[in-house]
């Protein structure tokens, strides 16, 4: 058991490795380099001199080797200096963790809900197999994974925010400052992540459940943070998705690149979690 | 013609025409892949005739009818630009269906030839192939394609290639799998004995082998693709207006959900529709190729 967990540890590493490559030579494949940009955004392109950009780019390290570039950057990760955002003006490691907390209470919780209900249904379905139970459930699951997230949401705000006044449409208010206001505005974006992620479960577990409930929660957790990204644009929710695709725009890179490194971080040590304690649950696979 | 076969007493393979049949038997069984081929020739015949059948020019409108509500003149109304949502939805289709074609054969090719190659020879070049395509993996699907068109900028051609780039892993990984097994059988270890290179090996006795699984997987991922694409289109990174993507006609018509709901409505529904009709078809595939594949793919 204890080289297995070396071992999966070990390619563990690796993988975060090549993520940390991939995210940091993507972005610095930009047309135009970053200071071109930053100078841009500060609308001082042409009363710039040659002498200033060059301290500028002194400044930022950007005079260095690239793998120089990519070294300083990686031992920043260790650090938590993750760099400066030229469009917020902010630590880049502040920024994300101001916004963090935001997507991780609406992911947890579409994550949690969706999780019980799904595994609930997929049982029930399972037990009743061939009858309309499990007819009506597998095409309300494949509805599920078919819907656009984005238009499921636009359809909840029409029918139950703008037509019933029953919900507020957009925002985000923190659980600790008023629970009940938190609640509401979370229960439209919390149901369209978790239809989407309870219908993958549902399909998978009717397709025999060969494929373990928690190596399909280790893939509702991806889902979860890629879903985000657009309920969180659709109800206008201050998130970490919303803070990328706002971003993307603003041509923001240091937080693109962060941004996406925090979250395929997250995914890729769950997921190793997820292989570990499998391990530990079927001694086959340790052997295999 | 069964008949020859069954007199010689060998009970055999049977004949190629029964195979066929079986096929046919369970794919055309269920009415769900039906309505799903139905939708799917709808939609490519609105692909490939859109010219024909768009009654209005889908990239410039009529301002003088900005916003129309649907009448006789205008089926299902028009946007802000007094462009005609219906030629839209239909021009639509196209933009879907190049997509999602472009998208799953060049990642299908790509990753078909990386999981052959690293689960053949296996060693260091498998390590090295398939912890990058771990590594892939570890972004969620949508969030590699943002980073990647943050580098490459919006249009048609860069959502093909981050799409390509975000699900090569998938292809990757099964193929690899799918090698692992086959390299082990009998008939492999015989062509190797008469002296085939690997390069025969890989070509004619692996590759067709794996064949049935994925092309079910094409069939499924192309409903996955074209809704990641609407997805990027909804964020105004993937296709922008007035080119016309479903996911950039639902964020349009959103601002106007109130007076115009149906600008945002009808082009979700059509991604909807889309969707499922290649799940049940390649769910339908799927069961009708090989059913042993239920719970794997």
């Amino acid at each position: 058991m204890i080289t297995y967990i070396i071992r999966r540890l070990f390619i563990g590493i690796i993988v975060l490795i090549i993520v940390t490559l991939i995210v940091f030579f993507a972005m610095r494949l930009l047309p135009g380099d970053p200071l071109t940009i930053f100078i841009g955004q500060q609308g001082a392109s042409g009363t710039m001199s040659e002498a200033q950009k060059e301290a500028l780019r002194h400044e930022y390290g950007l005079d260095k080797p690239i793998m120089m570039q990519y070294f300083s950057w990686f031992g920043g990760l260790f650090t938590g200096d993750l760099g400066t955002s030229i469009y917020y003006h902010e630590d880049v490691g502040k920024l994300l963790g101001k916004r963090f907390p935001i997507t991780l209470h609406l992911g947890l919780l579409s994550f949690v809900i969706a999780n019980l209900v799904g595994i609930l249904l997929g049982l029930f379905a399972g037990i009743r197999r061939g009858t309309w139970i499990d007819a009506t459930s597998t095409t309300l699951a494949n509805i599920g994974i078919t819907i656009p997230q984005f238009w499921l949401g636009i359809l909840l705000i029409y029918s139950l925010g703008l037509k019933l006044h029953l919900l507020p449409i957009y925002g985000y208010t923190s659980p600790f400052d008023d629970l009940w206001m938190s609640t509401k505005q979370l229960i439209m974006p919390v149901a369209c992540l978790a239809v989407t992620e309870r219908s993958v479960i549902i399909v998978h577990a009717l397709k025999n459940s060969l494929i373990p409930v928690i190596t399909l929660m280790g893939l509702g957790l991806g889902m979860v943070f890629g879903g985000a990204v657009l309920v969180e644009t659709v109800f206008a929710i201050p998130g970490i998705g919303r803070l990328l695709v706002n971003s993307v725009f603003a041509q923001d890179y240091v937080v693109v690149q962060s941004g996406t490194l925090v979250i395929a971080f997250i995914v890729i040590i769950s997921n190793l979690l997820v292989d570990i304690s499998y391990g530990w649950l079927d001694p086959r696979i340790r052997y295999g | 013609m069964q008949d020859v076969n069954t007199e010689t007493g060998f009970i055999e393979a049977p004949p190629r025409v029964n195979e066929w049949r079986r096929f046919s038997r369970v794919f055309f069984q269920r009415k769900l892949v039906i309505f799903g081929l139905v939708v799917l020739t709808l939609m490519v015949i609105s692909a490939i005739f859109a010219p024909w059948l768009a009654p209005y020019d889908p990239y410039v409108g009529n301002l003088d009818d900005s916003l129309a509500q649907p009448s006789w003149k205008y089926l299902l109304g028009t946007d802000i630009g007094g462009r005609d949502t219906l030629s839209r939805l239909i021009y639509g289709a196209r933009t879907a269906l190049i997509v999602g074609f472009v998208t799953t054969v060049s990642a299908a090719i790509v990753g078909t030839v990386l999981g052959l190659v690293a689960g053949f020879f296996g060693g260091i070049i498998n390590m090295v192939i398939m912890r990058a395509m771990d590594a892939l993996m570890g972004f969620p699907m949508l969030l590699l394609a943002l980073l990647i068109s943050a580098v490459l900028g919006s249009g048609i051609q860069n959502v093909i290639i981050a799409l390509s780039v975000a699900t090569l892993p998938g292809y990757a990984r099964v193929m690899h799998g799918l090698t692992l097994s086959v390299r082990e059988n009998d008939y492999i270890m015989a062509e190797r004995a008469m002296g085939a290179n690997n390069l025969r090996t890989m070509l004619s006795h692996i590759l067709p082998n794996t064949l049935p699984p994925m092309i079910v997987l094409v069939t499924l991922q192309l409903g996955t693709i074209i809704l990641a694409e609407a997805g990027l289109s909804f964020l105004g990174i993937g296709i922008r207006p007035p080119g016309a993507a479903w996911g950039s006609m639902v964020y349009d018509g959103y601002r106007f959900l109130i007076s115009n709901p149906l600008l945002s409505f009808a082009p979700g529904l059509a991604i909807m529709l889309v969707v499922f009709a290649f799940n049940m078809v390649g769910d339908g595939l799927r069961d009708a190729l090989d059913p042993r594949l239920r719970g794997i793919l």
